[in-house]
């Protein structure tokens, strides 16, 4: 009960990048509101009424003065923009070298998919040292994945995907939480995210893994909902071949191309005749009602095993 | 210049005892009253809502009430202290009742609409409030969508009905101060003549005038999305949730310094009479307070650092939030600058006003670090930014209407406040305010999330410290309204101008007669023209 | 405004709060353009959210818009702009103090606003039948119902919005009217009428964007 925390954890690479950000602020915090509290108080015990402090030569102009205090308070705030820029810039871009984890939120839990076929409920198993990324969406309203101690935070918003990246540094069990109010149940919508050695990572995906991965359960939906007869591998079927597709540019029929990102490939299996591929028929038949956002990561997780460019692969767009 | 030094002179308050005399009086000041009555009692309401909020944080199991009371409590708050609370706290009080007379005017420019002002405001409180006792809404403050349109089983639309309403009345108040201003200001008084909280009006009425309608027709959409059940922002149809947010954070970024403004305003006031000096700096605090309320119109995207807009957008938004806190540094810097060499007193007014230099300096600089992009995600939607907006809007714009109403309190009523007690309440509020909320900073930085009723128990004793702190800042703010309500039997009479202050209010009785002044003022002097050398002593 | 119970202080058209006629004309004519102003930013708001929609979606809003009907929304622009002529008419009587002309002009000027809005409730009736208002048995045949229905409903609501208006115009010309006819108005002020006029033109410039932006995109295509 007395073990107070007053700092949090740093367990990942961008925490210590951050928190170092964070003390320069409070440093020009500490600084100006010192100033500040010194000037108030000095001020008014001098100046007191009945003090016999000289009040000669009271001005109520100084350009000079005036200027050197909007322009220092600028400089300041233009050099800490810059430095954040550049971290914010990092915090966004993930190394080429990340891992995938599926994330679904829904009123009022959290449901994770690991590539290798393993799911869990509010808890996320990542290895020590490695870069991972998490793509994220919603099934109903905005949530929001937050993880205290790597210091990253990302709006899990409904009909997008968002992304947001960590190397974990320590080992050990935090926090994670729903930031983004979602209802009744959204102080409950809580977890844990458990850092475990690489090794004991593989052991946890072996032991615990349905032996089925993601892509394969993609496959077989791919085959039971019939997507298979119009799209095969070789390009003859009524749709397009996606063996390459994923990461690549596509020709619509309007014209314009698009990239096929997540975010392509999820609306063309909800709303295939928004963007219909040059050449074909917008034939394809709704999914929206069938598909749950689970399988619909399995599937893209399956499109992208048919290969394609993995660096396109970003969810955050816009 | 026009007084009539009797204490038995007509005013505002003895033309006319009828209840019809005051529910369609068109006099500014009997409307100032109207408003002052109904926001202290939306302040109670929306205080009550905290209590039971600090209440139910005592313990981490968050065993009070249920989380779906819990989610209402927090919204209701969060409503009714900024739309009916803050927002026409001090320009549809203290504004309504000084503009006119610090500009040597008879009344606003357009007195029926003040009144239908309040009418509109009492409307939408009307509906509102029902919304609350029927059940209560729990979407946050900030109705996001889909959870607000589609998914909250609650009260949404008489709240958003509401709040709609009620935002013409604001529309309302700002437009006759802009036309006030504009028009009516007495002879020889020119724009760089104007006291600083008749620009800080100006600024505040340019706000509400183009900030209000934007969120008037965003929670219309809403309203519109649940009642028809289709929506201009469900995802299910193609539609997008984080527009609803733009158009939000349109207004409510702007609408803190609807907030703030008329505060700094007071600040300026209070700061030059009991320093017995010239402001420091008039046409940069001027300048200032315009800069904020046009800046302020293009910060709004740093609400939305972790929304899923682009890195690019979020940098334009960051760079444009610090641009806005320069303008705000230097009417802190000004106010310390004031102190230097004036003859200072220590009353109440000026208490608070040291309070709000203070606390607004910490809310300031807090706001830098949440406009700091990488930190701000990870303080996004904690506690850090529960205790930062309280900075600003508790410590920046509560202390600055306590400041101002302990200040005009003898021009109101023509009484004085007990002075001993309200230095003692405003030293309470100071220390139960920071006890409150210095420690949600420190919750927020941990990562405890806003809006949770059930925390990791780690995070209970800050919390514990936060609810002792709010027990005494609620007596700091019980007492006052008790002391004020005594001193309008009891109270001293204050005479025209108790304080020895300059600007044309202190000129007429207390109170003022109906029309404010007998003979229209001429203006011959800047704004706070106090004498340049008051020997020590004087 | 009338200022009945403020009589004693002066009979003439000047209310206490004003100085003089010109303080009083002045005052009124900023408080209408700041009016004006908050209401650019009311429909700002939907406008706003008709641009990100309909650059998100041009073949859906272009498609959708064929379900308009251009001629019936046509006539009702002239019959606007016509309405506008008239008021500008009225204001124009007003400057030479005719009263007859004045309220002959206000009564045409509401009669097109009327006539406007009998035309859009034949058009809401008219996609009423066709099952095209969102949330009331909402059947669309062409492609991307979902994403129509967006285009519906903004549709519907700034349609709605401008018609709302426009009956807040009619109401606000009738007192105006009866104004006139009380001998309320010379022709050194009659500030009243003129800021009527204002506000009768803004609500037809809207409807000059709304037309295009909602009637023609397949037009334009």
């Amino acid at each position: 009960m007395f073990n107070i925390p007053l700092f949090p954890t740093e367990a990942s690479t961008t925490a210590s990048r951050v928190d170092l950000l964070f003390f320069a602020l409070m440093g020009i915090i500490v600084l100006f509101t010192t100033l500040i509290f010194v000037g108030v108080i000095f001020f008014s015990i001098r100046y007191r009424r009945g003090s016999r402090a000289s009040r000669k030569g009271a001005t109520s102009e100084n350009m000079k003065l005036e200027l050197a205090w909007t322009i220092i308070p600028l400089c300041i705030t233009m050099g800490i923009f810059i430095w954040a820029s550049k971290l914010y810039f990092d915090m966004h871009v993930p190394p080429k070298n990340a891992m995938d984890i599926y994330v679904v939120g829904k009123q009022w839990m959290w449901y994770i998919q690991h590539p290798e076929g393993n799911r869990e409920i509010n808890t996320l198993h990542v290895p020590l040292g490695k870069p991972v990324r998490l793509i994220l969406t919603s099934q109903d309203v905005i949530h929001d994945f937050f993880i205290p101690a790597f210091r990253v935070k990302q709006d899990v918003i409904p009909g997008r995907y968002t992304t947001e990246w960590f190397q974990a540094t320590k080992l050990g069990e935090y926090h994670l939480f729903c930031a983004q109010y979602c209802g009744t149940g959204h102080a409950q919508m809580v977890g844990t995210v458990i850092v475990m050695q690489p090794w004991e990572y593989e052991q946890w995906l072996a032991g615990k893994s349905s032996g089925v991965t993601m892509s394969s359960s993609g496959e077989q939906l791919f085959t039971q909902f019939g997507c298979v007869t119009c799209h095969r591998s070789d390009n003859t079927g009524r749709g397009p071949t996606l063996v390459g597709l994923f990461g690549k540019k596509v020709l619509l029929q309007t014209g314009q191309t698009v990239v096929a990102d997540m975010d392509y490939i999820r609306e063309s299996i909800l709303d295939p005749r928004a963007k219909v591929v040059a050449t074909y028929q917008p034939i394809m038949p709704t999914f929206k009602s069938q598909i749950d956002q689970a399988q619909l990561m399995q599937l893209i997780e399956y499109v992208k095993s048919l290969g394609g460019s993995q660096s396109a692969s970003k969810g955050n767009k816009k | 210049m026009s007084t009539s030094g009797s204490e038995n002179h007509t005013n505002y308050l003895n033309d006319g005892y009828g209840v019809k005399s005051w529910l369609l009086t068109t006099d500014h000041k009997r409307i100032a009253i109207l408003y002052m009555i109904s926001i202290t009692l939306f302040f109670m309401i929306g205080g009550f809502f905290a209590l039971v909020i600090r209440l139910t944080l005592l313990s981490p199991n968050g065993t009070l009430v249920s989380a779906d009371t819990y989610n209402k409590m927090f919204t209701m708050h969060g409503v009714t202290m900024i739309f009916f609370f803050l927002i026409p706290s001090i320009p549809a009080v203290l504004g309504n009742f000084l503009v006119p007379m610090m500009i040597g005017a008879r009344d606003l420019a357009f007195p029926k609409l003040n009144l239908l002002s309040w009418y509109i405001y009492v409307l939408g409180g009307i509906f509102t409030l029902s919304a609350m006792v029927l059940g209560g809404v729990d979407t946050g403050w900030t109705f996001y969508t889909p959870l607000s349109s589609g998914y909250s089983h609650t009260n949404v639309v008489p709240t958003v009905i509401g709040v709609f309403i009620v935002g013409f009345s604001s529309i309302l108040t700002g437009l006759n101060f802009i036309v006030t201003i504009h028009k009516m200001r007495a002879p020889g008084l020119t724009w760089f003549r104007l006291p600083l909280f008749i620009w800080a009006h100006y600024a505040t009425s340019v706000i509400q005038v183009l900030g209000t309608p934007v969120i008037a027709v965003t929670l219309a959409l809403v309203g519109f999305e649940r009642i028809t059940g289709v929506g201009i922002f469900d995802p299910n149809i193609g539609g997008d949730p984080i527009l609803f947010q733009h158009l939000f954070w349109f207004y409510s970024h702007p609408a803190v310094y609807i907030m703030v403004l008329p505060s700094m305003g007071i600040v300026s006031e209070v700061v030059t009479c009991f320093s017995q000096r010239k402001l420091f700096g008039y046409r940069q605090m001027a300048f200032a307070s315009m800069a904020i309320a046009v800046f302020g119109f293009l910060v709004w995207g740093h609400h939305m650092f972790v929304s899923g807009q682009s890195v690019y957008a979020g940098m334009a938004f960051s760079a444009l939030s610090f641009l806005v806190a320069i303008p705000s540094a230097v009417k802190v810097f000004n106010w310390t600058a004031t102190l230097y060499k004036g003859t200072i007193r220590f009353n109440t007014p000026m208490l608070y006003a040291f309070g709000f230099i203070g606390l607004f300096t910490i809310g300031g600089l807090t706001g830098i670090v949440l406009a700091t992009l990488p930190v701000d995600v990870h303080v996004h939607d904690t506690y850090f930014v529960i205790a930062h907006f309280h900075y600003i809007m508790v410590g920046g714009a509560v202390m600055g209407y306590m400041a101002g109403l302990h200040f005009w309190w003898p021009k109101i009523t023509g009484k004085l406040y007990p002075e001993g007690l309200a230095k003692f309440s405003a030293l309470t509020l100071f220390v139960g305010f920071n006890l409150t909320f210095f420690p949600q900073f420190i919750l927020g930085y941990l990562g405890m999330p806003r809006r949770y009723h059930i925390y990791p128990p780690e995070f209970q004793v800050l919390n514990v410290l936060s609810t002792a702190g709010a027990s005494i800042l609620g007596l700091g703010y019980i007492i006052p309204f008790f002391y004020f309500m005594w001193s309008l039997r009891k109270g001293k009479v204050a005479g025209n101008n108790p304080w020895n202050a300059k600007g044309l209010e202190w000129l007429t009785p207390s109170p003022p007669p109906t029309f404010n002044f007998d003979k229209t003022p001429v203006v011959t002097e800047e704004a706070y023209a106090y004498p340049e050398e008051d020997l020590a002593g004087g | 405004m009338d200022n009945e119970q403020l009589t004693h202080e002066t009979r003439s058209f000047v209310a206490h709060q004003f100085d003089d006629l010109e303080q009083q004309k002045e005052a009124g004519t900023l408080g209408m353009w700041a009016f004006l102003a908050t209401e650019i930013l009311f429909f700002g708001g939907m406008f706003m959210a008709y641009f990100v929609y309909r650059f998100s979606y041009p073949q859906v809003f272009a498609a959708a818009s064929q379900y308009m009907d251009v001629a019936l929304g046509g006539v009702n622009t002239g019959v606007l702009l016509v309405s506008s002529l008239t008021m500008a008419l009225a204001v124009h009587a007003a400057q030479e103090g005719k009263r007859k002309q004045i309220i002959l002009f206000l009564i045409i000027t509401m009669v097109f606003g009327t006539v406007f809005l009998v035309i859009k409730g034949v058009e809401y009736h008219h996609k009423f039948v066709e099952h095209l208002v969102p949330g009331f048995d909402f059947h669309y045949e062409g492609a991307e119902p979902g994403k129509s229905e967006i285009y519906f409903i903004l549709y519907f609501i700034m349609t709605g919005f401008h018609a709302l208006h426009l009956i807040i115009g009619i109401g606000v010309l009738t007192v105006i009217a009866v104004m006139t006819a009380r001998g309320r108005f010379t022709k050194e002020y009659y500030t009243p009428v003129e800021i009527s006029g204002l506000y009768w033109h803004f609500i037809d410039i809207v409807w000059i964007f709304l037309y295009p932006l909602l009637y023609l995109i397949h037009v334009h295509k």
